[in-house]
């Protein structure tokens, strides 16, 4: 079972290519305002994630993701369940 | 004020496009002249992103049906069929699409929109898997939200990318509805429908085609991207329209499954939405009659993409992957795409103007759709203009 840290490190990893310069990554950074990510763009970093993880991550969770935290937490349940 | 605050920023943008002397949603068409020509602005344009693929918009038999039918029966059914009951023009129509698809039934909804909305809701449910390409309408990813079921993305038109994602979802997959395009909306690109099917048979999931660009575009009779790859009869559900080759509005799913009529009870989009208009189903019955008895429209159409397509491709613009009546120019920059569409329409050619989040990878683009009503005088035109634009954006760099 892997950790919030350790999963935190990891999607923060997968966002690096989208993250402006000099901003540093936080459990509260929000994907939208402070990364200026779109709906689409953020769609195809769950694809992104899903393969990094090798899970399936279902597009229902996005309206309860709105910051890093928040996406570490709804991994974190879905790699218990997958588990 | 509060619930409008969320569209501040759709007011920025559409400032900024304004102060560059763009609106490209309040294009007005002042005068229809025919299925390739209007009179907007105040000036004569060629209309090369309509999605009139075969041109039958004016077509006379189809008027002459759409004028009888208004006479006969009324402009509108004023209700659902649950409610108001069925006109004979809807089980007609229904009848002629099953039998030109070879499918046991059929399904016809008021647009092609309510038609993936029905379908896609109903079919499934929380629990469910929807697997849907990325690149997949936008009526698609509104009817998967609405049905509550689990929605995994694959990457586009990536075979390998989609097995991986069945592969994950274990037993899981036998209730899981592949959803795919047969021609895809925004770049023109098929589907690679026999890998697809192939993998849908061994993973023993459902697939749902969304034909709505490749009706009377593919196939020897026009079926669609299915009929071409030759697993038509894999498919389990069709879904299409007829605002695009057949000239007029409404949507429709076929399919051999028996259950397909219980939607009809079950689906809320059809259940709850007024049912389509006499002069419209009698209009949509003469367009698919031609759209089987004339196979040289299919040929014109093809003709006029292949030579748009190829024109522009030595022009030097970036094209979508393949050729197809969709012919989309790849631009860099919104500023580009911006100044290319208004050049264009200055120079008196219609297309359709792009911009994200609806592209599928972030670009700006600049979709032109052919038609067979294009003569080869109008696909040079808009070829010209195009070529003018590229000396009139060298001429703007050098001063």
């Amino acid at each position: 079972m892997q950790n919030i840290e350790d999963l935190q490190e990891q999607l923060c990893r997968i966002l690096t290519p989208f993250v402006p310069d000099g901003l540093d990554l936080q459990a509260e950074t929000d994907l939208v305002a402070d990364l200026d990510l779109d709906s689409m763009k953020v769609m195809d970093i769950v694809v992104d994630v899903e393969d990094h993880f090798d899970i399936s991550i279902p597009l229902n969770i996005l309206p309860d993701v709105r910051t890093i935290g928040d996406f570490v937490l709804q991994l974190q349940t879905l790699l218990k369940e997958e588990a | 004020m509060a619930i409008f605050d969320k569209f501040q920023h759709l007011a920025a943008t559409r400032q900024a496009l304004a102060d560059s002397g763009i609106d490209s949603i309040h294009v007005v068409m002042d005068n229809i002249v025919s299925p390739t020509e209007a009179v907007a602005n105040g000036r004569n344009m060629i209309l090369a992103g309509t999605n009139n693929y075969l041109g039958l918009t004016f077509d006379p038999m189809c008027i002459d049906a759409a004028c009888d039918a208004a006479r006969a029966e009324g402009t509108g059914t004023t209700g659902s069929r649950v409610a108001n009951g069925s006109y004979s023009g809807h089980v007609e129509l229904e009848r002629e699409l099953a039998d030109f698809f070879g499918f046991r039934g059929v399904i016809v909804f008021s647009t092609g929109y309510v038609a993936n909305l029905g379908m896609l809701s109903t079919l499934t449910n929380p629990g469910d898997v929807l697997l849907i390409d990325s690149d997949c309408h936008a009526s698609i990813y509104d009817g998967c939200r609405l049905s509550g079921a689990d929605i995994i993305r694959f990457r586009h038109n990536n075979v390998d990318d989609l097995e991986k994602r069945l592969r994950r979802l274990g037993e899981r997959s036998a209730n899981t509805l592949i959803v795919v395009e047969g021609i895809y909306s925004m770049l023109g690109d098929r589907a690679p429908l026999a890998d697809i099917v192939d993998l849908k048979r061994r993973y023993g999931a459902y697939l749902l085609v969304d034909e709505a660009h490749s009706l009377g575009v593919l196939g020897d009779r026009g079926r669609g991207c299915a009929e071409e790859a030759g697993v038509i009869e894999d498919v389990d559900f069709i879904v299409g329209t007829f605002s695009k080759s057949l000239g007029a509005i409404g949507g429709y799913c076929a399919s051999n499954h028996p259950e397909l009529d219980l939607m009809r009870y079950a689906s809320r989009p059809y259940v709850f939405t007024a049912s389509p208009s006499p002069s419209i189903v009698a209009s949509t019955r003469a367009a698919l009659k031609i759209l089987c008895s004339r196979p040289d429209l299919r040929s014109r159409l093809w003709q006029n993409a292949q030579r748009l397509y190829q024109r522009l491709q030595e022009l030097g613009f970036v094209l979508g992957p393949e050729p197809s009546p969709i012919v989309a120019v790849r631009l860099e920059s919104k500023e580009q795409a911006l100044a290319l569409w208004l050049g264009l329409l200055d120079r008196g050619v219609y297309v359709n103007l792009v911009l994200p989040p609806a592209t599928p990878d972030g670009g700006c683009l600049l979709r032109c759709s052919v038609s067979a009503g294009h003569s080869r005088e109008q696909i040079d035109t808009i070829c010209e203009a195009f070529e003018s634009f590229q000396s009139w954006e060298q001429t703007a760099q050098i001063a």
